[in-house]
């Protein structure tokens, strides 16, 4: 696990992928409890103007998440976390699915002994998440 | 039909608790393709200082939405949800969601605004213990997309 004495602004945390079949959306609906319809009806969706089922927002939220989690090491020190979804995660129904790659910077150190982190996701090269940021709080050393 | 601005600022009676299940954060985990042992494994969580495994972080949105249709499914609030997309999801934590652990929810209306033809609503979900003690607090916006009044898109 980290400490604050050793951690820098401009420190990248370990980039992660996450693969996203329509299997794991059906299996966040049910852990999640969110059944919207377009996440996993394909004629629906489309109807509403979408090119696909697409993703839970909080679906890419949580994978997001994981890049701070695994990090931190206790994730129990993220202490904020925040992001807009800017882009749908579309996920067909092939083989392949959809693929969201997570990287992460830290861009500021607070006296509060917390460490803020910017994090990227995309999908397909296009950013899925919008100011999306962690604060995780570090111990002195 | 615009959602109805005289609901800024009003908050709902606290939601019937919600016991956090072992299995529960599990499959929550498991749903998201999460390996970390202090989601799965009780003696991992109790080496990192906690009583039972810990909620990935945004295992408080799954607490708080289902509270939601209960608060803001109100028809005089006038929302559509047809139209509905998510916007944004802001978290503070003052500490990890623990199993076990008794919450209820207090959802608030802090914010509808216009911008362009779509409206923005932000609900405020308080989560604390049914003995009071803060756990999470969660801001979630939600864009209904072009439904916004003409005169003052």
């Amino acid at each position: 696990m980290p400490t604050l004495a050793e951690v820098n602004v401009g420190d990248e945390l370990p980039a992660q992928s996450f693969p996203l079949q329509r299997l794991n959306l059906i299996q966040y609906c049910g852990a999640s409890g969110d059944f919207n319809v377009i996440h996993w009806n394909e004629r629906i969706a489309t109807m509403v103007g979408l090119p696909n089922v697409i993703a839970h927002g909080m679906l890419t939220m949580a994978e997001a998440g994981r890049v701070l989690t695994d990090w931190a090491g206790d994730p129990g020190r993220v202490v904020k976390y925040g992001t807009r979804f800017t882009k749908p995660v579309v996920v067909p129904d092939d083989d392949k699915g959809a693929t969201v790659d997570v990287s992460a910077v830290v861009t500021e150190k607070g006296e509060d002994g917390t460490v803020t982190v910017e994090l990227t996701a995309t999908c397909d090269g296009s950013k899925v998440l919008g100011k999306a940021f962690g604060v995780i709080k570090l111990p002195a050393s | 039909m615009p959602i109805n601005k005289d609901f800024i600022g009003k908050s709902y009676p606290a939601s019937p608790p919600y016991l956090v299940g072992r299995e529960k954060i599990r499959e929550f985990a498991t749903a998201i393709g999460d390996n970390n042992p202090a989601f799965h494994s009780v003696e991992a969580a109790q080496a990192l200082g906690y009583s039972d495994v810990i909620a990935p972080p945004t295992f408080a949105f799954a607490v708080a939405f289902s509270t939601m249709a209960a608060a803001i499914g109100d028809p005089d609030l006038g929302i559509d949800y047809r139209f509905v997309v998510h916007g944004e999801e802001h978290f503070e934590y003052a500490r990890p969601i623990i199993a076990g652990d008794e919450l209820v929810v207090i959802n608030t209306i802090e914010e509808i605004n216009y911008v362009r033809s779509n409206e923005m609503m932000t609900v405020r979900q308080d989560l604390q213990t049914v003995d009071g003690e803060h756990v999470v607090t969660a801001r979630n916006t939600l864009v209904s997309r072009g439904t916004a009044p003409a005169e003052e898109a």
